[in-house]
């Protein structure tokens, strides 16, 4: 009878250590194809991973030290004239002079991918890469035609110019500047210049996971570059996909700030 | 109005101190750490940008009406969130949790809406399911 009882639990104790097909085994991503970004892609830690209300995700403005920016004396001069609704130098609704906030201006670049950063499709073409946001249904065109990026415009741009080429078969290193800098770079405030290149990459780890890597270079503003988004993830969706509308508009932000008293000075 | 009159009192039972559940367009500054609980009708809804906000009726200590207005966040996270353009009418009995503004004005931002049969409204995310 004993030696039946231990020969019985040796045996469950082995199947148990065993590998099992439907057990203690992580499927493998499936790979990512070559050269394609393209898809539908949502914030892949949660919907609201992307909003950075405090500023650039990796560098958010919290007042800890190692988020201090390397501003120049411009870019301090600059940044004193903002100022944001949230993070350690928020003020009260009625100071805020955001211009996306208080009226509905264009974010622009890099601030699109800085605030509100939400559910983007994005679409392939043989010359280039288009990119749909969420975000006031914004879309921008990405050069991928082999050109250079140009480094004088007739005119700087909300969105600026974006060239875009593979640095190899899974990362697409996108570079931008022409940008208005009527425009913050977030929504902490944070200044940037007409100077501004900013470089995404774009990098494809598995058919189902990309991650946007974001650079600003801007010497006017910062002493050196700084990394804004550090492999931001996202996760691929269904093609059928609906993506929500979320628009600025004038009329339900009048209607909004008139509700909640946001504009009144005396409401502190 | 009759509906107003008939159904609400105030019922502030907060002074709990508690995160805020969305991140605002408008930011923090103007808002309360700690929360307040009012029961009170609904008199209007709106399902908008930036955010969605709700106008309800409550009656005060004294019995006199106060015009509340609170928001949420933007209807995309509100659907996230289990809300629609139609999750509040006006003549909706609600009980009301929020962050009221600093400056002692009926204005807030909702944390929860209890609706008369038990439903609630929250502001805050579900658990998401884990990715790879």
């Amino acid at each position: 009878m004993l030696k039946r009882f231990v020969a019985s639990t040796i045996a469950v104790l082995a199947v148990l250590t065993l590998p099992s097909p439907g057990r203690a085994q992580t499927a493998q991503p499936a790979p990512a194809p070559v050269r394609d970004i393209s898809g539908i892609w949502t914030p892949a830690n949660s919907p609201g991973d992307g909003i950075g209300g405090t500023g650039a995700k990796n560098m958010p403005e919290d007042g800890k030290l190692e988020h201090q920016l390397p501003y120049t004396p411009l870019g301090l001069e600059t940044l004193a004239k903002h100022k944001p609704g949230n993070g350690a130098r928020m003020v009260h609704p009625s100071e805020i002079n955001d211009p996306e906030v208080i009226s509905c201006e264009p974010q622009g670049l890099p601030r699109e991918d800085l605030y509100e950063l939400r559910t983007t499709q994005i679409l392939q073409t043989p010359l280039s890469v288009i990119i749909l946001y969420q975000f006031d249904k914004i879309w921008r065109v990405i050069w991928a035609d082999g050109r250079e990026l140009e480094k004088e415009h007739p005119e700087p741009r909300w969105f600026g110019y974006s060239v875009g080429k593979w640095e190899d078969d899974y990362t697409f290193v996108v570079k931008t500047n022409g940008t208005d800098e009527r425009t913050w770079l977030d929504k902490a405030g944070r200044p940037h210049s007409e100077d501004l290149v900013m470089e995404e990459r774009f990098h494809r780890v598995s058919r189902d996971r990309l991650e946007l890597t974001l650079t600003i270079d801007d010497p006017k503003m910062y002493t050196k570059t700084w990394i804004a988004l550090n492999k931001f993830p996202f996760k691929l969706m269904p093609p059928t996909t609906d993506v929500r509308e979320m628009m600025c508009s004038n009329e339900e932000f009048k209607a909004y700030h008139k509700a909640m008293e946001f504009l009144d000075p005396d409401a502190k | 109005m009759r509906n107003i009159t008939a159904s609400i009192f105030f019922v502030v039972v907060g002074l709990l101190v508690v995160s805020v559940p969305l991140l605002a367009h408008h930011g923090n500054a103007a808002f309360d750490s700690a929360s307040v609980t009012v029961k009170g009708t609904v008199t209007e809804f709106t399902w908008g940008n930036p955010h969605c906000f709700v106008k309800f009726d409550v009656k005060d200590n004294q019995g006199a009406i106060v015009h509340w207005v609170a928001e949420t966040s933007n209807p995309s996270d509100m659907i996230d969130r289990g809300w629609t353009k139609q999750s509040l009418k006006a003549g909706y009995e609600v009980t009301v949790t929020m962050l009221p503004v600093k400056s002692g004005k009926p204005i807030g931002r909702i944390q929860k809406i209890v609706l008369a049969d038990g439903k609630v409204l929250s502001t805050t995310l579900p658990p998401q399911p884990k990715t790879e």
